[in-house]
């Protein structure tokens, strides 16, 4: 697998950090190369967090990139600041129940969901960025989803059983949602 | 080996915690303050001591007081806290007490930003604080060597009685990758010029005030001396197909890594491009650098700040090949842009 650079970006309080931290660990699980980098700074809930994921069978040399492959955006401003970065045809992941137009690239592989109303109807609200997680992984398989399932308890180490499950739930809705609209 | 994934703050502290770290002093700031919050967390109960000092001067102070008992101890700040401690540095250096100073850099001058930066090279490099000193500079360039180079720092700083920094960006402290986690170091060096009470034998004095002149300049001899030998002995730079190059590119720590990848980028348009990466910035490893200068044409220093290593490199190759500078402050150069510098550079020299 060559090397691939995710970008995770929403509101601070959205998950983001979290969601890219549950991908880094999925990916350590499964023998690969990881690099996790927050950015970071005078940041807190409703402001814009971001988080680059960098994924590889080799050794990874820059962690950073000016161009990340895919994006997974949550929020308005996040898609406004980053859409022109994402790689000539690489992948625009959308949570559209925060963003309300549509991406201007026509190159992209564009995979949207509305992340928020999905969470409401599972009656899981706290778990929409699992959701996203899911069926961003089912579809794009830069982690298998196997994988990622067996390593749950590994991820959330030290964390109770319920929290497990609930981000359990939320992750294999987010499956079958990418198997049902994408 | 199973590896553990972890923030750069937190492998640090971990492995001093491995290499028999018995005090940590600090005071909080931003990007380091993961280092005091891992060390409040595990030092308790490991019946060591975690302090959080009243400022930064304290905690430096803190830092001599308990390095004089032949501990293990350490402080960690960022930019305005470790211009702080120099005062503090500076008389550790003369008074010889091992220990380990850890800056997790951002961007100033003055309160600056919270960003990382690599813009503290003179303040490291150069001693910082007064007087005719240097301290034993490493930077790590991922979460591994941040515990690894932690346990190394004590070691040096323990063999040479010198304290030791280690400098990285705030970027690698924030950062997580996984890393092996190190077997806890067990037989510590004997510290016979230690205070620990001198019952038995003759006193141990530790004091920085030589008001003979004579004796204060036997005592820079010393410490020159000592200098001298750590810049034959530990000097270490990592090369990157220098070999062949025309055009070797110099960047340190987290930087070292972004520029690799521009290197092996500008490599698969057909530039003979390479790079040195110094691991220690004091001693400078002069060599790599002398070494390189035999056949390339040109260096490029790449630095997260407005030019300080590129000077040292200008010192080692002493004019024999121009060296030339691209850097930012507040952003991180990304590896395209490093790209489209060397491709610059192969425009001017005519290699496209």
């Amino acid at each position: 697998m060559a090397e691939k650079q995710i970008l995770f970006a929403g509101f601070g309080g959205q998950g983001v950090l979290s969601m890219a931290q549950f991908l880094a660990h999925a990916a350590l699980s499964a023998g690969m190369h990881v690099t996790w980098v927050p950015s970071y700074g005078a940041e807190m809930r409703g402001g814009t967090a971001n988080c680059l994921v960098t994924i590889s069978d080799r050794e990874i040399s820059s962690p950073l990139t000016e161009n990340p492959l895919m994006a997974v955006i949550l929020n308005r401003p996040s898609l406004d600041k980053f859409e022109s970065r994402i790689k000539p045809n690489g992948t625009l992941v959308l949570n559209t129940s925060m963003v309300d137009r549509r991406p201007q690239r026509t190159d992209l592989e564009i995979l949207e969901m509305p992340m928020n109303e999905v969470a409401e109807e599972i009656g899981n609200p706290r778990g929409a960025n699992m959701i996203l997680l899911g069926a961003y992984l089912q579809k794009t398989q830069v982690v298998q989803v196997d994988q990622a399932l067996q390593y749950f308890e590994v991820i959330f180490k030290g964390k109770s059983q319920e929290i497990i499950e609930r981000n359990r739930e939320a992750f294999l809705a987010g499956v079958q949602y990418a198997q049902n609209n994408w | 080996m199973t590896k553990v994934l972890m923030k750069g703050n937190e492998a640090l502290a971990e492995g001093a915690l491995l290499a028999g770290c018995r005090a940590f002093f600090g005071y909080p700031i931003t990007p380091s303050s993961e280092i005091a919050e891992y060390m409040a967390r595990k030092m308790p109960k490991m019946g060591r001591t975690f302090l959080q000092a009243e400022s930064e001067l304290a905690a430096i102070n803190m830092v001599y007081g308990a390095a004089a008992t032949g501990n293990r101890v350490m402080t960690a700040s960022s930019g305005p806290g470790i211009s702080l401690k120099q005062e503090g540095i500076s008389f550790l250096a003369e008074a010889e007490l091992p220990s380990l100073i850890v800056n997790i850099s951002r961007g100033g001058p003055g309160l600056g930003g919270i960003q990382p930066a690599q813009s503290d090279y003179f303040q490291a490099t150069r001693g910082g604080g007064h007087g005719d000193y240097h301290i034993i500079v490493l930077a790590p360039s991922g979460v591994q060597e941040m515990m690894d180079f932690a346990m190394q720092g004590f070691d040096l700083a323990d063999h040479y009685r010198i304290p030791v920094m280690i400098m990285a960006e705030g970027t690698l402290g924030q950062m997580m990758e996984p890393i092996i986690v190190r077997e806890p170091v067990t037989d510590l060096p004997p510290k016979p010029w230690a205070t620990t009470g001198c019952k038995g034998r003759k006193p141990n004095i530790i004091n920085t005030l030589h008001l003979s002149p004579e004796f204060l300049e036997e005592r820079n001899l010393h410490l020159q001396h000592k200098y001298k030998l750590i810049q034959e002995r530990e000097a270490k730079a990592e090369t990157f197909m220098v070999e062949d190059a025309d055009l070797v590119v110099a960047a340190f720590g987290l930087m070292s890594r972004i520029a690799k990848r521009a290197v092996m980028d500008a490599r698969q348009k057909g530039i003979k491009v390479g790079l040195i990466r110094p691991v220690t910035l004091w001693p400078f490893p002069e060599k790599a650098f002398q070494e390189a200068a035999e056949h390339v044409s040109k260096f490029l220093s790449v630095e997260i700040s407005m030019g300080q290593m590129v000077e040292d490199i200008r010192l080692a190759v002493n004019g024999r090949v121009p060296v030339e500078f691209y850097g930012r402050i507040g952003l991180i150069p990304n590896p395209e842009e490093i790209t489209r510098q060397i491709m610059k550079i192969a425009q001017q020299e005519g290699w496209v």
